[in-house]
C-alpha cells in the first residue's frame, strides 16, 4: 500500500517522507480548486440560458445547458461588414510571425550571449537586464515616430517587428542555456567541426526544448491579448479577440454572447498552455538529457 | 587608461590588438546581429529619447523646451496625486512583489514533487488565472455593490452586513481587493519558468546528496534545489519587481480610470495619464524615470539577497 501510494504520488522517492507528501497533495488541491473555481464559473456562464445568468443564489454548473449563446455570437459577427474569417487570419498571421521571429533572433543571441566570449558581452547582458525594468508607455511615441518612418503603421509589421526586440525571452533562454547546456558539449562539437550555426540548432536547440516550448506558452498570450492598439486602425487588419470584445462590450442584451467570447479568449491560451505542456514532459521523460 | 595601458606597446599596436580581437569575435557579432539590430531601435532609441525628454516640457505640437530638473521636482513639490500615487504603488508592489513571487516558487517546488500526469493538471490549474484573458473580471461581478450582487446578497443572508458594501467603490475596500485579485492571478510566468528549471536540475545531483547524508526534503531544497535555481530566481526576482511596479491593466479594469479618492491611483497610470490625455510628455518621462531607477534599486538589493541563498 505504502509503495503504491508513493508511486502514485512522487517524482522521486530519495529523502521523501509519506506524511509529507499527502499533506503536499492535499495542499496542492486545497489551492488547485480555489484558484480554478471562477474560471470554471466564467465557463459555465457560456452555457446558461439568459434566465439563469442572472439568477441569484448563482450556480455553478448550468440546469438546462443551451448553445443559443454561440449562436447568438455567430449571428452577430455575421452582421459585421468584415467576415470573422478575416479576424481569425489576422489572429494568427500576427502571432505566429511575432513568436517565430522573436524565439529565432532570441534564442540565436541567447546562445550567443551565454556561450561565446567577445569584446561587449558584459555590456550587453547589463544592458539587456535593465530593459527588462523599462516597461514605460513613454516609449510608445518614439516608437509610433520609427514605425511610421518605416511606413509600418497599420500593418501586421507595426506589432509583429518590435515585438522581436523584446528581452524577456532571450533572458530567460540564456538562464536555461546557461545552466542546461554544458560547455564540453559544445566543445566536443567543435571538435568534431561543427559550425556555430550547426552547434546552436542541432546541439543547444534540442536540450533547451522545454525552454522555447516554455517561452511560447508565455509569448502567445502576450500577443493573443495585443489589440493593434494606436498602431493598427484600419478595422480590416485588427486581431481576432479585439473583434470579440467589441461585439461583446454591447451591454446587457449581449451578456449571454459576451460570457461565450470569454470562454473562448480565455480557452484558446489555455489549449497552447496544455499542447506545450504535454510536449514539455514527453521530452523530459524520453530523452535521458537528465543524465547529462 | 592608465590601468589597461601595458608598457612598451605603441598606440597603433594597442589598436591592432583590439581590431584582431573584434575579428576573431566576428561569428559572435553576427549571430547577434538580428536582435541587436531590432533592440536598438525599439528598445535602446525610445527610452533614450524619453530620458532626453524628461529634462524638458513637450506637447507634441510645439518644440520640447529644456527646463532642467524642473520636472523631477515638481513631483515631490507641485503634485498632490503623485505623491498619493506614489504611496499607492508602494504598498502594492511591497505586497504583490514579494507574495507573488515566493507563491510562485513555493507552488512551482510542491508542483515538482509529483509525477508526471498530476504535475500537467496542478500546474494547468495554477496558471490558469494568470493565462485566461480578462477572465478574472468574474471578481467585478461577484463584488458588485448592490444588495443582490454575489457577495453582498451572501452576506447580507448570512446576516453579517445589514447594508450592501461598495466594494470596488469604497477606498476601505478598494486596495484590498484588488491586492487579492492580482495575487490570484500571480502564478504566471515565473511560476511556469520556475517548473520548467526544476524539471531540468540534474537527478545526478540528488542521488550524491541522498548519499553524503540528506535526508528530508527541506535539506534538499536548501542545500541541492535553491543554489541550482539560483538563475531562475534572479529571472524570477526581476518579473516580480517590474510587474508589481509596473501592472496597472487589472487595477484599471477593477476599479476604473478614476477611482474614489485615487485609492489605487498608481505610478504609472499618472504617467500615463499625463502622456496621453494631458500631452505632458516630458513630465510623464521624468516619472516613468524615476519608477525605473526605483526598480534598478531594488533589482540589486534582490541580487545581493540571492546571493545569500544555499
Amino acid at each position: 500500500m505504502r509503495r503504491n501510494v508513493a508511486t502514485i504520488l512522487r517524482n522521486r522517492n530519495l529523502s521523501r517522507s509519506l506524511a509529507g507528501d499527502i499533506v503536499i497533495l492535499l495542499l496542492l488541491c486545497g489551492g488547485g480548486i480555489f484558484m480554478a473555481l471562477p474560471l470554471v464559473y466564467a465557463a459555465g456562464n457560456a452555457f446558461k440560458p439568459l434566465d439563469e445568468l442572472f439568477l441569484f443564489p448563482p450556480r455553478f454548473v448550468p440546469r438546462r445547458p443551451t448553445f443559443q449563446n454561440f449562436t447568438d455570437l455567430f449571428l452577430l459577427m455575421e452582421q459585421s461588414w468584415i467576415p470573422l474569417s478575416r479576424y481569425f487570419f489576422n489572429s494568427v498571421f500576427i502571432v505566429s510571425f511575432a513568436l517565430a521571429g522573436n524565439l529565432a533572433i532570441c534564442s540565436i543571441a541567447a546562445y550567443v550571449l551565454s556561450k561565446h566570449d567577445f569584446p561587449g558581452k558584459k555590456l550587453i547582458n547589463e544592458v539587456i537586464i535593465l530593459s527588462l525594468m523599462f516597461s514605460g508607455a513613454v516609449t510608445v511615441i518614439p516608437n509610433y515616430l520609427t514605425l511610421s518612418w518605416l511606413s509600418f503603421i497599420d500593418r501586421y509589421w507595426a506589432i509583429v517587428v518590435p515585438a522581436w526586440a523584446q528581452t524577456l525571452g532571450l533572458y530567460l533562454m540564456k538562464k536555461f542555456i546557461d545552466s542546461m547546456v554544458h560547455d564540453s558539449l559544445i566543445q566536443a562539437a567543435r571538435i568534431d567541426g561543427a559550425g556555430e550555426l550547426e552547434i546552436f540548432a542541432r546541439v543547444v536547440m534540442p536540450i533547451v526544448k522545454p525552454a522555447w516550448l516554455t517561452l511560447i506558452i508565455i509569448n502567445f498570450q502576450v500577443m493573443w491579448r495585443n489589440t493593434g492598439d494606436i498602431f493598427i486602425y484600419s478595422e480590416q487588419l485588427k486581431p481576432l479577440p479585439y473583434a470579440l470584445s467589441q461585439v461583446a462590450g454591447g451591454g446587457i442584451a449581449r451578456v449571454g454572447a459576451a460570457s461565450v467570447v470569454t470562454l473562448f479568449i480565455m480557452a484558446v491560451p489555455i489549449g497552447v498552455f496544455i499542447f506545450n505542456q504535454s510536449r514539455i514532459v514527453e521530452t523530459m521523460g524520453t530523452s535521458g538529457m537528465t543524465g547529462e | 587608461m592608465s590601468a589597461v595601458h601595458v608598457p612598451g606597446m605603441t598606440f597603433g599596436e594597442r589598436l591592432r590588438v583590439t581590431g584582431a580581437k573584434l575579428w576573431q569575435a566576428r561569428v559572435s557579432y553576427a549571430m547577434l546581429a538580428p536582435f541587436l539590430a531590432a533592440f536598438t531601435v525599439f528598445v535602446v532609441v525610445p527610452v533614450v529619447f524619453s530620458f532626453v525628454l524628461s529634462f524638458t516640457q513637450f506637447n507634441m505640437v510645439q518644440r520640447p523646451t529644456w527646463v532642467g530638473f524642473e520636472n523631477y521636482l515638481r513631483m515631490f513639490l507641485d503634485d498632490r496625486i503623485f505623491l498619493i500615487a506614489l504611496q499607492n504603488t508602494l504598498v502594492y508592489a511591497a505586497i504583490t512583489g514579494p507574495v507573488g513571487y515566493l507563491l510562485s516558487f513555493l507552488f512551482a517546488w510542491l508542483i515538482n514533487e509529483m509525477r508526471h500526469r498530476l504535475r500537467i493538471v496542478l500546474t494547468l490549474l495554477f496558471y490558469a488565472p494568470a493565462i485566461a484573458g480578462n477572465a478574472f473580471m468574474i471578481w467585478v461581478l461577484l463584488f458588485s455593490p448592490d444588495a443582490h450582487g454575489y457577495i453582498n446578497g451572501t452576506l447580507i443572508a448570512l446576516g453579517m452586513i445589514t447594508k450592501p458594501i461598495q466594494w470596488l467603490i469604497d477606498p476601505d475596500y478598494m486596495m484590498p481587493i484588488v491586492i487579492g485579485v492580482v495575487l490570484w492571478m500571480s502564478l504566471g510566468t515565473s511560476f511556469l519558468v520556475f517548473i520548467a528549471g526544476l524539471k531540468g536540475i540534474d537527478e545526478f545531483l540528488y542521488e550524491a546528496a541522498a548519499i553524503d547524508g540528506i535526508d528530508n526534503r527541506w535539506q534538499e531544497l536548501w542545500y541541492i534545489t535553491l543554489p541550482a535555481m539560483r538563475g531562475y530566481l534572479l529571472f524570477g526576482a526581476i518579473l516580480a519587481i517590474t510587474e508589481s511596479m509596473t501592472n496597472t491593466a487589472i487595477i484599471s479594469a477593477l476599479t476604473g480610470d478614476e477611482p474614489t479618492d485615487w485609492a489605487t491611483w498608481t505610478i504609472v497610470q499618472h504617467s500615463n495619464d499625463h502622456a496621453l490625455v494631458r500631452f505632458e510628455l516630458g513630465y510623464s518621462s521624468a516619472i516613468i524615470f524615476l519608477l525605473f531607477l526605483a526598480m534598478v534599486v531594488a533589482q540589486k538589493v534582490v541580487q545581493r539577497l540571492l546571493a545569500k541563498v544555499g
